[in-house]
């Protein structure tokens, strides 16, 4: 619909919408989260859900201890390799639409124990994620902001087409693989389907060492 | 209008039907015409903890303490009635002793009935 038209009509009183739009609406004006923390960061996340900044106003105070009722992953915090395989079988086992955010630099990268030989290096190994926030612990209003995010990732979303995201394409997975938790390390140690590793330049290697800049 | 004095009730179960069915039929419409269904082996998994169920969950379990929660209610019940039986003693008839002492009996019958079956000693 032409949107001078529909602004027009809106003058008039008259609210003028798609079938994709209201749903969107609804979808991203009722995320409820799932319940569960994983470290410090589950502290800020408990803070934003909290009178002061009150996650509430955004329609996601429902925190689903199942995640069969439950639409947004928060993965807040470090995800140790012991804990990888949980996290990946609560998502699979949430109900279609589904998100994730990252929260904080455990979740993202591994953060300070990234070189630690316990700790995931990025839950996105394993699960498409939907927003990063870095920050260790990121504060309660970065939670907000990535929330507001995917509220506008989800406005944008296509009902139909070929850009329609992933829970409206049958032959798209809904389940992602469990890694395995075994002697030295996760196997699958990522799932390719979903992470790539980064491209990094090596023709700078040496001249530019880490730690040294 | 004498012949249509329950056309309001048809209405209304027919409106009560409508309104029962009809968020089913549309997410029924919903899920064929845009969402397809994703099932999956972990996503039909009995317990939703994130971990791997482990185990039959048809397993034997001792049933004494199911047994003896039931013949709790023996004692529980006759204690809610016993008392106001008490209060209002004086003023019964025949008929009404008789009553309450059948209720009685039929209790006690469940009591001798466990004891017979070796149900009271715990082991």
């Amino acid at each position: 619909m032409d949107e001078q038209l529909k602004s027009e009509l809106r003058r008039q009183g008259v609210v003028a919408t798609s079938l994709q739009e209201l749903y969107n609406w609804g979808r991203k004006s009722s995320i409820w989260p799932l319940n569960f923390g994983l470290a410090c960061c589950a502290i800020e996340m408990i803070a934003t859900t909290m009178a002061r900044y009150d996650l509430a106003r955004f329609g996601a105070e429902v925190f689903r201890p199942s995640p069969r009722q439950a639409d947004l992953m928060i993965v807040a915090g470090t995800v140790t390799k012991k804990m990888a395989p949980q996290v990946v079988r609560l998502y699979n086992q949430m109900a279609e639409p589904k998100y994730v955010i990252s929260m904080g630099a455990c979740a993202i990268s591994g953060g300070p124990f990234k070189q630690g030989y316990n700790v995931l290096k990025g839950i996105d190994r394993y699960i498409p994620v939907d927003v990063f926030i870095p920050g260790c612990p990121p504060r309660p209003e970065a939670l907000l902001d990535a929330f507001l995010m995917l509220q506008r990732k989800i406005d944008e979303q296509q009902l139909t087409g070929p850009a329609r995201p992933r829970h409206l394409q049958a032959e798209q997975p809904s389940e992602f693989s469990v890694p395995q938790y075994s002697e030295h390390d996760l196997v699958p140690t990522r799932n390719d389907a979903v992470w790539h590793a980064p491209l990094v330049n090596i023709s700078n290697a040496g001249t530019n060492e880490s730690g040294r800049d | 209008m004498t012949n249509h004095t329950y056309l309001p009730v048809l209405v209304l179960l027919i409106a009560g039907a409508a309104f029962a069915i009809g968020p089913l039929a549309l997410a029924w419409v919903w899920a064929k015409k845009f969402s397809p269904q994703k099932t999956g082996p972990t996503k039909n998994a009995i317990y939703e903890c994130g971990l791997e169920s482990n185990g039959d969950a048809w397993i034997k379990f001792k049933p004494g303490y199911y047994l003896y929660a039931i013949i709790f209610l023996i004692f529980d019940v006759e204690a809610v009635f016993l008392l106001p039986f008490a209060v209002a003693f004086e003023g019964f008839t025949v008929a009404e002793s008789v009553s309450m002492l059948v209720f009685l009996l039929l209790l006690v019958e469940g009591l001798v009935w466990a004891w017979q079956k070796n149900v009271l000693s715990w082991t």
